[in-house]
């Protein structure tokens, strides 16, 4: 029988954590392939809704990540991130959601070996939790 | 379900273009483009695709002034709703507000493999008892919560006031822990799919709490539940009730009594409540026999009253924005110090209106938003 294998959506910040992805890639760091990277401009531009859709649409988990507080390409994007991030927490949380399933991470351009290291803590977090409740209708084609 | 079908239903057909839905709906005063004759005309001439892939065709508040004004009986809003049905299977959806979080929720929401978390806020201040034969609908509200945070609308106050209201009523009400939302949005945008699925949760739970009677603090949830699920064939098997309906019953049963609070306020009738369900007289009659609360009716008040603006939470422009800005005028010049409502929504769409201060040539008049409950529960006191 195939082990369950949870897909993980991760909304990257262009300036940090795509390029720490990007590092993690280039120096052969190898971390299990079940997340899909969703490159924005800043991670204050996620909208709730494309979390919640990402769920909607059957991830197990995801990942909203960008800048450290004094990296940041805009000036405050992390912190209007945690301000919008907070809120969802709670609407994903009143949903029934396990808490282990969103995410919110700081990882610097630099650090290509935590996001590695990140996605290897979610994906088995993810397996012991196994399928979210929302994976009914999806299964989207690969 | 076909065009054919629809004008069939609701006798769109009567329609002989005189035009009075237009000249009273609130949104074809602000949005030239949008016209409810015109929109019926594109249905019975046979243009289907004009009126399912008009955007307009989500812009109608189906708030039902039109349908009161109609000399031929035209069922107007219902005639929208259906058409979206078919605008839906076609994958036109308007345009969300708030980025279609409320949408999703919804969808989220029907689910069937969810337990949610939704009473957490619930704090021992308020008395509840699963034995009792009185249910609380709770509704949205926690999910409003953490979304409208930012212009400062806290809708867990209307519940919480409500509790309290019944709590002093001698009323240990029933709270259910896994209700999911009614399904009014999902309906009245045309998503039937997910309405179906909430219905068929909520109707079970309800059925199976065995409840004689449940209360509301939501004007769309009472709609829903009393005119929409039966006629979907879901059964509750009970009484329904809006709160200020329960509370005016009391006051004319058991002369129940309220402590003085001087307050000037204006009443802002919500379509669900008023026009959907023709609850005028409740609300006011509870505003009366509060001692020291002195009503001012808007110009515009009961069957005429003006909606708030939005509805479902898809296509909110600026000429909603326009319709509010209205409305709040209306209150302003009653020299009213709050205005008061009975339905969540509306004072989510008026509170944001306010935050938004408009242009310095036009800025948007401020008042306090109140809901009813709220008021009432100042009035009874501890």
């Amino acid at each position: 029988m195939d082990e369950f294998e949870p897909q993980i959506i991760a909304f990257t910040c262009n300036w940090c954590t795509y390029a720490a992805a990007d590092l993690a890639g280039t120096s052969r760091i190898h971390y299990p392939a079940n997340v899909r990277i969703v490159r924005v401009m800043c991670s204050s531009m996620v909208s709730p809704m494309y979390v919640l859709k990402a769920f909607e649409g059957g991830a197990d988990g995801v990942i909203v990540a960008g800048c450290n507080y004094a990296d940041c390409h805009y000036i405050d994007g992390p912190v209007k991130c945690d301000a919008m991030f907070s809120r969802l927490k709670r609407i994903v949380h009143m949903l029934g959601l396990e808490d282990e399933r969103l995410r919110r991470e700081l990882i610097s351009t630099s650090e290509g070996v935590i996001f590695a290291q990140v996605i290897r803590e979610m994906v088995e977090q993810l397996k012991k939790l196994g399928p979210s409740p929302f994976k009914t209708k999806m299964e989207a084609p690969v | 379900m076909n065009l054919d079908d629809i004008i069939q239903e609701t006798k769109t057909y009567y329609c002989f273009e005189c035009g009075k839905c237009t000249s009273i709906c609130p949104v074809a005063r602000y949005d030239p483009s949008f016209s409810p004759r015109a929109l019926i005309e594109d249905a019975l001439l046979g243009f289907e695709d004009e009126l399912v892939f008009n955007q307009k065709l989500f812009s109608c508040l189906t708030c039902y002034t039109c349908q009161q004004r109609c000399p031929c009986d035209v069922d107007f809003p219902m005639f929208i709703r259906k058409a979206r049905v078919i605008a839906q299977d076609n994958g036109q959806h308007g345009t969300y507000a708030h980025a279609g979080q409320l949408q999703s929720l919804a969808r989220l929401m029907a689910s069937p493999h969810i337990k949610q978390r939704r009473l957490e806020w619930l704090s021992d201040k308020y008395r509840i008892s699963d034995e009792s034969d009185i249910l609380f609908w709770v509704g949205c509200a926690p999910y409003f919560e953490p979304i409208f945070e930012d212009i400062e609308f806290r809708a867990l106050d209307i519940t919480e006031a409500s509790l309290r209201v019944l709590n002093s009523l001698g009323i240990e009400p029933k709270l259910l822990s896994d209700e999911k939302c009614c399904g009014h949005d999902a309906l009245w945008t045309g998503d039937v799919e997910t309405f179906r699925k909430l219905a068929e949760h909520n109707a079970t739970q309800i059925r199976e709490a065995g409840v004689k009677k449940i209360v509301f603090s939501c004007p769309e949830g009472y709609r829903t539940l009393k005119q929409d699920y039966p006629n979907y064939g879901f059964r509750l098997d009970c009484e329904l009730q809006h709160i200020s309906e329960f509370v005016a019953e009391r006051i004319e049963k058991d002369g129940l009594k309220f402590k003085e609070t001087r307050r000037k306020v204006t009443y802002q009738d919500p379509c669900r409540l008023g026009r959907h369900l023709g609850i005028y007289d409740a609300p006011r009659k509870v505003l009366g026999s509060i001692p020291g609360i002195e009503l001012v009716e808007m110009e515009h008040s009961r069957e005429d009253a003006i909606c708030c603006g939005t509805s479902a939470f898809t296509n909110c422009d600026t000429y909603s924005n326009m319709i509010r800005a209205e409305r709040l005028a209306e209150a302003k010049a009653t020299g009213a110090e709050t205005l008061i409502t009975c339905c969540p929504k509306c004072q989510t769409h008026f509170r944001c209106a306010m935050v938004d201060k408009g242009e310095a040539k036009r800025p948007i008049p401020q008042i306090e938003v109140m809901d009813l409950a709220s008021l009432v529960a100042s009035a009874v006191g501890d």
